[in-house]
């Protein structure tokens, strides 16, 4: 019998709120984070796209000025998560060489990289900074994080485009059962609202450019959905060996039952339209945790608001489902924060997580008109989820075929 | 040309914005790494912060030559002469 891994610690830093309590308040009254951007650079290269959801509380806020300046943006957004999810934990006594750290990132340190090139080309190499290379590496978040609490059991960074926050969750289990661990921190983080990212983004077509009205551009499952709404900020989760949680008295959130890990093979960006790979994922992670289709009553579904990408995932949550998936109350929760890229996985993890232990479901905000083709159960008003034993997933999906979900059960 | 007092005020700025510590804290016998903690990838942001605000080079090899922030201080004076 594998050992079973609880949630004893949330952090987050979002859009919609600097910590959890804030973020949680919000998810369930529904507001959006997405905002017009006032930066010089929208209008100096001319940007398709004029907004964006940046994190709430800007990271100079939490942190000092000396120690953020040793820290690409998604690291500082990194370790305020990780910093409130290990206080939430209440740990004080560790052994050191059991705590590992799993922190994603989908893109890394894209602002340290790009404003280093600047520098090079308009002032020389010798004023490109010596920290350079150690705050755009894409593990600089995990290795930070290691740092600051002291783990000494591996410090892991899964990259899987959007997925990665998710898969990260997926390391954090294996490195708790396979013995290799007792705690793990896992996360996500990103930091990417620059220009390069959104011409790029933008030039494959892939963001809403409803820049007359950001707060309802971001729209999963709506009829008139053009794209996502690119968004900042990292999830923080410690996972615990039950008996290590137990064992020092802790408040456990929930179980951490089962993941998963599939590709595609199929497209480097576009998800395969029947959804197999999204199919096997969910179906896997459930076989994982021991899951039937009935015990799911929620899910916090990928949902991005692009045209092609929301479909398949309805069509991957009936095939694992069933008729059951008529019964499931499915939150978009990036019709909020916007699409959080390699953090996303990590803080619709923590609102899954709060989902189960406060029996509420996040809302979904700006479905008007429901895509026909989509008939989910989607939350738009304050939902209570059942009581007794329950089940909740939460899937993401990567360009490069990635899939992931995680399921959370009650304790 | 600034006198030696200006170059300690200068640096005492630079090393302020760069690890934190208090500009009083910066004084001519402190070692750089004994006593002032700096490990060797902040001395280098501090050296060229230094040569920009001075309108000096310190060469890369004259780096490890200057222990003390009195060192670094003749360095600059010296080099501005």
């Amino acid at each position: 019998m594998a050992r079973k891994v609880v949630i004893t610690g949330l952090g987050a830093t979002t859009p919609i709120g600097g910590d959890v309590p804030t973020m949680w308040k919000n998810a369930l009254k529904g507001v959006s984070g997405a905002h017009t951007l006032e930066d010089e650079w929208v209008a100096k290269y001319d940007l398709p796209v004029h907004f964006a959801a940046r994190c709430s509380t800007p990271a100079l806020e939490v942190l000092s000025r000396v120690e953020a300046k040793r820290m690409d943006p998604s690291t500082q957004f990194g370790v305020i998560a990780a910093r409130e999810a290990w206080a939430d934990s209440s740990i004080t006594e560790i052994d050191h060489d059991r705590l590992a750290v799993a922190f994603a990132t989908g893109i890394g340190g894209v602002w340290t990289l790009l404003d280093a090139w600047d520098t090079l080309r308009e002032k020389g190499p010798r004023r490109v900074l010596p920290m350079t290379v150690p705050m755009l590496m894409p593990n600089g978040v995990a290795a930070a994080v290691s740092l600051d609490l002291g783990a000494r059991a591996g410090a892991h960074t899964p990259v899987s485009a959007c997925a990665s926050g998710t898969e990260a969750m997926h390391l954090g289990l294996d490195l708790i059962r396979s013995g290799k661990a007792d705690v793990v921190v896992c996360g996500g983080a990103e930091a990417a609202i620059h220009p390069m990212p959104l011409a790029a983004f933008s030039s494959m077509q892939a963001l809403s450019r409803r820049n007359d009205d950001p707060e309802h551009a971001s729209r999963p499952y709506d009829r008139d959905r053009d794209g996502f709404v690119m968004g900042e900020g990292a999830g923080a989760l410690v996972l615990e060996a039950e008996e290590h949680a137990i064992a020092r008295g802790a408040r456990i959130y929930a179980e951490l039952a089962g993941t998963s890990v599939t590709a595609d093979a199929y497209h480097i960006t576009a998800p395969d339209p029947e959804g197999l790979g999204a199919t096997r994922a969910l179906k896997a992670a459930m076989f994982d945790g021991r899951i039937q289709a009935e015990d799911v009553v929620h899910v916090n579904a990928h949902a991005t608001s692009t045209p092609v990408g929301d479909k398949p995932e309805y069509t991957a949550l009936r095939a694992a489902l069933g008729a059951h998936v008529d019964n499931v109350a499915v939150s978009a929760t990036k019709s909020q924060m916007g699409h959080l890229l390699g953090a996303s996985g990590a803080v619709e993890a923590v609102l899954t997580v709060l989902a189960v232990y406060e029996r509420q479901a996040p809302l979904t905000i700006n479905l008007e008109n429901q895509d026909p083709e989509i008939p989910l159960d989607v939350v738009t008003s304050a939902r209570t989820l059942p009581a007794g034993d329950i089940v909740a997933l939460s899937n993401s999906f990567g360009f490069g075929g990635h899939n992931a979900v995680i399921a959370i059960r009650n304790v | 040309m600034a006198s030696n007092e200006e170059i300690l005020a200068g640096l005492a700025e630079i090393v302020n914005e760069e690890t934190g510590l208090a500009t009083e804290a910066v004084e001519l016998d402190k070692s750089f790494t004994e006593d002032l903690d700096i490990d060797s990838i902040s001395m280098m942001t501090i050296v060229v912060n230094a040569e920009e605000k001075f309108g000096v080079r310190i060469p890369d090899e004259e780096v490890k030559n200057l222990k003390t922030v009195g060192d670094a201080v003749n360095f600059i004076s010296n080099a501005q002469a």
